[in-house]
């Protein structure tokens, strides 16, 4: 037999001292959500525009490059331009090509921990920073739908992983640009730092500390996981940081290939 | 040193309000020597908590300048200039002046599954360092309860408390599912009972906890997590129904009597 | 007058929730009984929780030489043979199944490189003996059992605090008054039996280790109830206590610290402890610097270092290098261990000693020394009981833990207080168990005992005028902090003796303001007459034990004198009242079985 409710000596409704206000805090505790609140309301803005752009997102071999915004990779439309188009592609699909995939690296970021953390306070002000009261009055968490789907965290970070490797494959192929061969230019190490990036995101990734050995109870008894999980755990404290680096990253290296690809300036070649 | 001026709230269930005090404050002092001086001297009747004076009890929480400190770790020369504002838990119901009712963390205690071990060894049980470092953290606890008074899910909820343990028994269920002897399983009762799914990770137990326990990333997440293992993975559900359930479920461990 | 309190009846009441009272409940309860535990803070907050270093069992896990054997000797040579040579030897013997059974019940100690539990070295063991968890050990201790006994479903009646026991008309005990201290509201218990585990009473001095719990109501209560106490002039001045700021003065920098590297120098940067070895550990400690320095690597390399000499010593070194001059500018000495280990090892090793001194003193402890000097931290005094069953001379009245004397004789080694907290908490479950069993215990409570306690307690808020308790709890710790503190003279206790009657008539009139819920003030009131019965026994012990040894030191007479190892001073009263007569008389010490005379006479 489980413990119930009625089985609890808890009683509600105590009268409760202090003073009934807000908060007490006389801090800035409001500039923690205001700084979240404008830089990913500024990337929400910058990515839809970007996306509904379907166009500078590829620079290509008529400037010896091959050089694909993340936003677009992979490019599963037919109506992709030349030459970014994966190798399977949807026929007919007459929107920018982005709409296709981003809904995974978006699905991954809106299950995220952390993300969750960061948009329940300065979107939701539930609640806006720590005593400072909730602005809602009635509150479920994450027990019912829709919010009880961010337990599907995992699934996204499966995903991620898919996107990281052809990302990966991206950078890797832009270092070889068509007509002059293998060098280096600007355009390759934003990608390949982005690539990283996201890979330093993701292996710091909850899910995956839990799945890569967080899920055992003795350690001892497992020492691989073992150092899988000691390896990850110290990645995964700067999950954070790694969040909002990867973030901000990917809309640069978008706004770089667009910059190159609309003529702008052209990729500078190091070497 | 200057005198500081001390805006305590005072009073009972009946009501109350803030009172100001003006003291004396010396070199390396926390709040706690100032409230022991108004006791001292002009409140003999002041009601506050407190044992160790050494952060190690946790006994002495409430909330200064708005968020929850212990007031025996709480310099008074790293407040800001001005008057220090102090007030009780606003979580727990109110007994007199600083001190609240925290029964509702007892009573979440009662509800713990205990750990369920092998018999003991001759000679006592092996365990390695790696395997009860993590479980070692979250026993570091000193029962504040500072993180039930400031997670939002009782704090401005206050129904939630039917139905939520709160961050401290969250440590706790983790330790124990995290503990290499036990034989126990209480990702349902977490789930079900325990209100884990309340949580929105939103961290404040974690910034407020006095021992720096890393509480929502190394026990609230994990615990999520395993009970997504439990309940919300399709793959390990469909694994489970093939396999058939060979542990113990959390309703019947809850009421398994410890060995 | 006739009131009806609110009332609870048990079979085995036990007072005081440190670990000694939980043992107890939890071997209480495993015999079937209802048990009730009352402590006048909240669950998990006693005492125990404060203790850092670690709790001493001969398991031998890091060195296998070690035995119950050895563990005896160094106890009663740390006690200087005032122990009661019974309560040691089972100490010694069951301690380490006390330290294994709480990892069934969820306690994880630091684990040895084979995944047994990791032991450290403290002052006056021979060998790594402490069982430890970083330096929090107490809260992993009373956190397993507290979790236990809730577990079990026991009762626990928290900010309740019990004001006097009360007998039945043959004299046996039958059970207690106490007030909530959230309401002030009375309360009255019966039970067949009641187990003291009150903890100390090291309150009553200025510079302490102890919180506000540390009143000595145990002590105080049983000495009311017709019970002996021993040993009362048995203070032990833990060496070191921080000294700076003054807010934290006394508050206790863990043995530990030395346990690993930590060294003693005054303010001419010298090891001094090697100047104040006393001829019975010659044998054992280091001649040298370097020789102890070798010692924390390979204990077969050298002797140990004189900084982990029995407490005693090494509080009297540096009281008296302070008195020489040779202090730090606070008036204590240095405790360095940031030159002799690396930052991480400290910071792993002592986590909350970093944190401590961090926090609330600024000095980094990993780049600069400590100030330290003595503090007032453990009475090795307490009830007179039965080594095994921990019975005191009233009938149904149990005593373990740190109110109970004996076990510790003159002083106590670190480490051994918490496993003296389960080994005896155990036994006191068991011994009123047995004595329900017997049949023999009380059944109706004298309610003329319960309505003079409550009108005694009272009486403070009918005082229009009067003194403030706070004022007087103030003088008090001064007094016996000058007078009975480390170093004692027959002029100084004599004063102290003297003083205290005028204490007594200060008690009698305090004047409390406000009401009866959750009032400090009130609840100091009620503290200071259990205050002021520990503090005139303490004296009378001091005045009486015209020797030095252990935590007693007489300028006067400074050498310990073999007439006096022979008995305990026992104090009684008759009157059964806080201001009642106290009676010393010598009480002989138990006689020693030969197999253990044997064994202090060949490993010496
Ligand atoms: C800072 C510090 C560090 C220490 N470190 C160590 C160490 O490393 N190793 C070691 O072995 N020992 C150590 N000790 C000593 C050891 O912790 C104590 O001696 C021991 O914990 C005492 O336990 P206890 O169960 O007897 O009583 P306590 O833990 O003191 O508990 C007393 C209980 O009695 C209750 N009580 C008292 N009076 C009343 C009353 N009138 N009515 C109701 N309830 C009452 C209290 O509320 C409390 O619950 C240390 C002590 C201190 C202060
Ligand atoms: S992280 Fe969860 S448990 Fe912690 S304060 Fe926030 S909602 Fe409460
Ligand atoms: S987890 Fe931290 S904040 Fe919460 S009760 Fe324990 S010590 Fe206090
Ligand atoms: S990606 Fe942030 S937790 Fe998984
Ligand atoms: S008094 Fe113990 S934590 Fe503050």
């Amino acid at each position: 037999m489980a413990v119930t409710e009625s089985s609890t000596n808890v009683v509600l409704g105590g009268t409760r001292g202090g003073p009934d206000v807000a908060t007490l805090r006389q801090d800035r505790w409001w500039l923690q959500p205001v700084v979240t609140v404008s830089v990913l309301t500024a990337f929400v803005i910058y990515s839809t525009w970007a996306a509904f752009q379907n166009k500078y997102y590829y620079v290509g071999a008529n400037v010896h490059r091959d050089l694909i915004s993340p936003f677009y990779s992979p490019c599963l439309a037919s109506n992709c331009v030349p030459g970014s188009k994966a190798g399977f592609a949807f026929s007919g699909w007459a929107l920018s090509p982005a709409l296709l995939i981003l809904i995974f690296p978006l699905g991954f970021r809106l299950t995220c921990y952390y993300y969750r953390r960061s948009y329940y306070r300065a979107f939701w002000w539930s609640p806006p920073a720590c005593a400072v009261s909730d602005a809602h009055a009635s509150y479920t968490g994450e027990t019912r739908f829709p919010l009880i789907m961010q337990n599907l965290h995992r699934y996204f970070f499966f995903a991620g992983l898919i996107f990281n490797t052809l990302l990966t494959y991206d950078a890797i192929r832009a270092f070889h640009q068509p007509g002059l061969g293998w060098g280096v230019t600007v355009g390759t190490i934003v990608l390949l730092v982005n690539a990283a990036l996201l890979w330093l995101y993701s292996l710091s990734c909850h899910a995956c500390r839990h799945l890569c050995g967080g899920q055992v109870k003795s350690f001892s008894k497992h020492p691989i996981r073992y150092r899988f999980w000691k390896f990850l755990t110290p990645l995964n404290a700067k999950h954070m940081n790694f969040a909002w680096a990867s973030l901000i990253f990917v809309a640069l290296t978008d706004v770089y290939v667009r910059l190159v690809a609309s003529g702008v300036f052209s990729d500078y070649k190091i070497f | 040193m200057a005198d500081v001026t001390m805006r305590i709230w005072r009073g009972d269930a009946s009501g109350g309000d803030f009172e100001n005090y003006s003291v004396e404050q010396n070199e390396g002092e926390v709040v706690l020597d100032v409230i022991h001086r108004i006791q001292a001297t002009e409140a003999p009747d002041l009601a506050c908590r407190w044992n160790c004076k050494a952060g190690k009890c946790g006994s002495c929480a409430a909330e200064i300048n708005g968020k929850p400190r212990l007031m025996c770790m709480t310099r008074m020369d790293q407040l800001p200039e001005g008057p220090v504002t102090v007030t009780p838990m606003k979580t727990f119901p109110i007994i007199r002046d600083l001190v609240t009712d925290v029964s509702f963390n007892f009573e979440q205690a009662k509800k713990v599954p205990a750990l369920m071990p092998p018999p003991m060894p001759e000679g006592g049980y092996i365990m390695f360092q790696e395997d009860v470092e993590r479980g070692q953290e979250f026993r570091k606890c000193i029962e504040c309860f500072m993180c039930q008074d400031v997670c939002h899910v009782i704090r401005d909820h206050e129904a939630n408390k039917l139905h939520y343990s709160g961050p401290r028994f969250f440590i706790r269920y983790a330790e124990l599912e995290m503990h290499p002897l036990d034989m126990n399983d209480r990702r349902d009762l977490v789930r079900e009972e325990m209100g884990l799914g309340y949580c929105n990770i939103t961290k404040c137990c974690t910034e407020v906890c006095p021992e720096h326990i890393k509480i929502t990333d190394n026990a609230i997440i994990p615990l999520k997590e395993r009970v997504v293992d439990a309940h919300y993975d399709p793959v390990a559900w469909l694994g489970r129904k093939i396999r058939r359930k060979t542990k113990t479920s959390a309703a019947d461990a809850a009421v398994q009597p410890a060995p | 007058m006739t009131s009806s309190y609110e009332h609870h009846d048990y079979d085995v009441l036990i007072i005081g929730a440190g670990g000694a009272g939980l043992r107890a409940a939890i071997e209480a309860k495993q015999r079937g009984l209802k048990v009730g535990i009352i402590t006048k803070s909240l669950l998990g907050k006693a005492h125990t929780v404060m203790a850092e270093g670690g709790m001493a069992a001969a398991m031998g896990n890091v060195s296998a030489e070690d035995n119950w054997q050895v563990h005896f000797r160094d106890t009663m040579r740390g006690g200087k043979f005032l122990n009661n040579n019974r309560m040691a030897e089972l100490h010694a013997k069951e301690s380490p199944d006390r330290v294994r059974e709480l990892e069934q019940w969820g306690a994880l100690f630091d684990r040895t490189k084979e995944g047994k539990i990791l032991q450290r070295d403290f002052g006056g063991h021979r060998y790594a003996r402490l069982a430890h968890v970083g330096d929090r050990t107490g809260l992993e201790l009373i956190r397993t059992l507290q979790q236990k006994v809730v577990s079990m479903d026991t009762d626990v009646f928290m900010e309740c605090k019990v004001l006097k026991l009360v007998h039945d008309e043959n004299g046996r005990i039958a059970g207690c008054v106490a007030y909530w201290r959230p309401t002030g509201e009375f309360v009255t218990f019966s039970a067949k039996a009641i187990i003291l585990a009150t903890g100390g009473a090291g309150k009553s001095w200025k510079f302490t280790s102890n919180s506000w719990e540390g009143t000595g109501d145990g002590h105080a209560m049983a000495l009311w109830a017709g019970a002996q106490l021993i040993d009362m002039e048995c203070i032990q001045f833990h060496p070191t206590g921080m000294v700076w700021p003054l807010s934290v003065r006394g508050l206790l920098v863990t043995e530990g610290v030395r346990g690993d590297g930590g060294v003693l120098r005054n303010s001419e940067g010298q090891r001094f402890m090697f100047n104040y070895v006393a001829p019975m550990f010659r044998d054992e400690t280091a001649e040298s610097e370097e020789e102890g320095d070798k010692w924390y690597d390979d204990h077969a390399a050298g002797r140990r270092p004189p900084e982990l000499l029995p407490r005693d010593e090494v509080a009297r070194a540096i009281n008296s290098e302070v008195k020489a001059g040779r202090g730090t500018p606070h008036g204590g000495v240095y405790l360095d261990i940031a030159s002799r280990r690396t930052p991480e090892f400290i910071r792993r090793r002592l986590p909350s000693m970093y944190h401590q001194f961090m926090e609330l003193a600024g000095v980094d402890i990993t780049s600069e020394p400590m100030e330290i000097g003595p503090t007032c931290h453990y009475i090795m005094g307490g009830v007179k009981v039965d080594a095994d069953s921990a019975a005191t001379l009233v009938p149904g009245l149990f005593a373990a833990g740190e109110c109970a004397g004996g076990m510790h004789g003159a002083n106590r080694l670190g480490g051994n207080s918490l496993s003296d907290l389960v080994v005896f908490g155990r036994r006191a479950g068991m011994g009123a168990a047995d004595y329900i069993e017997s049949g023999q215990a009380a059944t109706s409570l004298d309610m003329s005992e319960v309505e003079e306690a409550v009108q005694e307690a009272l009486a403070p808020f009918d005082r229009t005028e009067g003194e403030n308790p706070y004022d007087i709890q103030r003088d008090l710790q001064e007094m016996m902090q000058l007078n009975v503190g480390i170093i004692r003279t027959a002029g100084e206790i004599e004063d102290a003796i003297t003083q205290l009657e005028t204490f007594t008539d200060r008690v009698k009139n305090i004047a409390v303001k406000g009401g009866r819920a959750y009032n400090p003030g009130w609840n100091l009131a009620t503290d200071l007459p259990a205050m002021l019965t520990v503090c005139k026994t303490v004296a009378r012990g001091a005045s009486l034990r015209k020797e030095s040894r252990g935590g007693h030191t007489r300028e006067d007479f400074p050498k310990a004198d073999p007439e006096f190892a022979k008995f305990n001073f026992a104090h009684t009263t008759s009157g059964g009242n806080w201001d009642s007569e106290i009676v010393t008389v010598e009480s002989p010490l138990l006689p020693m079985p030969d197999e253990l005379k044997a064994l202090l006479e060949e490993t010496k």
